[in-house]
């Protein structure tokens, strides 16, 4: 994530570890993006669902692949003495890079009777993390040997409405010290361009989040399940087509070829037209689609 | 208020099994206020068991029913039913966990059944046609800088320096997005009043060492 301060334009990736002991996915994931994003985010138990610890994945695609990881940590599932002790291990395994989430509700998840912890929340955790690399103790005071040494990251909705709640609570968070924002999904210019007006001041690095759409599904979940998100009709319209091939092969290819055109045009609109850092790809279960999509950008 | 929910009768008929004869005492406090254990309460439930117990057990219960003015109160409690309390096998309340525990503190040699379930504290909401939780008792009340609305109640996450992402609209990801989220109503409120400076304020991790339980207060 070094390369983010330099200037450059970056692109980051996610991965999702699931339900399973076998790390060959997480791994594989991780493969497929290398040498085509500087880091790769992993999930933390995204949706509520008890998956393979993030830290641990973290530390796999680190360990096996040479993939930097951007750990996703959410205060949903710890208190602050299980938030401390894992950000220690995660110093500990060579962690340089976190994410500060809130985490969805439990309610949401794979086990809807789950305790939602939320002992902190994700701007106090930024004010802990800060604390636990800045001053080398953790949030009683009590001191740290070898603190560890982390870039804080936290998210941001550009489909927030009223947007201006979001701008101060990321701001809220800037002033305690988050080093950079990834956004959550967006498919329109116009929302990420106020977005990325409005938080020029905060000074920080911004990657703008973007999602591949495996299918008509995918893309009609997020234009109808997903409040403030708004798929634009042409490329739905382009992605339905695409679901009345019979043939799986030539639908595979179809598929990545309306993908491809779309969020091209999309990332290099962005990419002319505001300051954004870079684009943070998230194409989960969906991986062949970053080598094809960075290589057309680059 | 004390929010309460009746039992299922297939519940409360579980617990009185065996039961020849039981006292049912119900609240002029908030189960009363409610209608989930006044007066009128008490005598269904006393006629409902009567009923239950002839058909289920084939025994002719000897019940009575009563209030006590607040059964969360161990003097008033001990004294409306020390008179009658030697002619039940059982007592069972329909008052909040407080009253079923007060009675069973006064009578610790008599079992206490308890009618209803302990929600929450919180109010009624009539046009919705619900009740809803308003205070969790977190003993730091930081209502005067959030527009009079509780974030660490009402607030799916009791966040204190919200919203999350799962807002949108004004609503919460928690209930499909047809619940409002707290933060956004306290940020409504807060400009209302010309006070959005306090949305600004970063609020520290709450100290929850004093609210280890049992809680006490001199």
């Amino acid at each position: 994530m070094g390369a983010i301060y330099k200037g450059r334009f970056i692109y980051t990736g996610e991965i999702e570890p699931l339900k399973t002991t076998d790390p060959t996915s997480v791994i594989n994931v991780a493969k497929a993006h290398k040498g085509y994003v500087v880091a790769c985010n992993v999930t933390d138990n995204p949706k509520s669902c008890g998956y393979m610890s993030s830290l641990v994945a973290s530390y796999l695609i680190q360990k096996e692949v040479g993939m930097e990881a951007v750990y996703q940590i959410t205060v949903r599932d710890r208190n602050r003495l299980a938030l401390i002790s894992d950000l220690l291990g995660a110093g500990a395994l060579g962690i340089r890079n976190i994410l500060v989430l809130s985490g969805d509700h439990t309610t949401l998840g794979d086990d809807p009777g789950a305790m939602p912890v939320f002992d902190l929340d994700s701007a106090q955790l930024v004010y802990m993390a800060r604390k636990m690399v800045d001053d080398g103790v953790d949030l009683a005071g009590n001191k740290i040997e070898k603190p560890p040494k982390f870039h804080v990251g936290i998210a941001g909705n550009p489909n927030a409405d009223p947007l201006e709640p979001e701008l101060l609570k990321i701001k809220r968070k800037v002033d305690l010290g988050a080093e950079f924002l990834q956004t959550q999904v967006v498919f329109e210019i116009d929302p990420i361009k106020i977005f990325l007006e409005e938080t020029t001041h905060f000074k920080i690095p911004i990657l703008v989040g973007v999602f591949p759409c495996k299918s008509y599904g995918v893309a009609k979940f997020f234009d109808e399940h997903i409040p403030g998100v708004s798929v634009p009709t042409e490329f739905m319209e382009k992605l339905r087509k695409v679901d009345e091939i019979t043939d799986k092969r030539a639908r595979k290819q179809k598929i990545d070829e309306v993908n491809l055109i779309f969020f091209t045009n999309f990332i290099k609109e962005i990419k002319k037209t505001t300051n954004a850092s870079g684009i943070h790809i998230m194409a989960v279960g969906y991986e062949r689609l970053v080598k094809p999509l960075v290589e057309k950008l680059s | 208020m004390i929010i309460l929910e009746p039992k299922p009768l297939e519940e409360v008929l579980t617990l009185a099994k065996g039961f020849e004869s039981i006292l049912i005492v119900g609240c002029d406090g908030c189960a009363g206020i409610y209608q989930v254990g006044g007066e009128k309460q008490a005598e269904t439930m006393s006629t409902l068991l009567e009923m239950g117990k002839k058909l289920k057990e084939k025994i002719n219960l000897k019940s009575e029913a009563l209030t006590v003015l607040r059964q969360c109160d161990l003097r008033i409690t001990a004294t409306t039913l020390k008179p009658i309390v030697d002619k039940y096998q059982a007592i069972l309340s329909l008052a909040c966990g407080i009253g079923v525990q007060t009675i069973a503190q006064a009578f610790p040699e008599k079992i206490v059944i308890p009618g209803n379930d302990t929600k929450f504290i919180g109010m009624q909401d009539r046009e919705l046609g619900k009740f809803l939780e308003f205070c969790r008792t977190c003993g730091e009340c930081i209502l005067f800088e959030t527009g009079g609305i509780c974030p660490i109640t009402r607030c799916a996450k009791g966040l204190m320096n919200g919203p999350c992402g799962g807002m949108a609209d004004g609503k919460c990801e928690v209930g499909d997005y047809t619940r409002d989220c707290a933060w956004f109503q306290i940020w409504e409120a807060l400009k209302r009043q010309g006070r959005t400076e306090l949305y600004k304020k970063f609020r520290l991790p709450r100290d929850r060492s004093f609210k280890a339980q049992p809680q006490e207060i001199k």
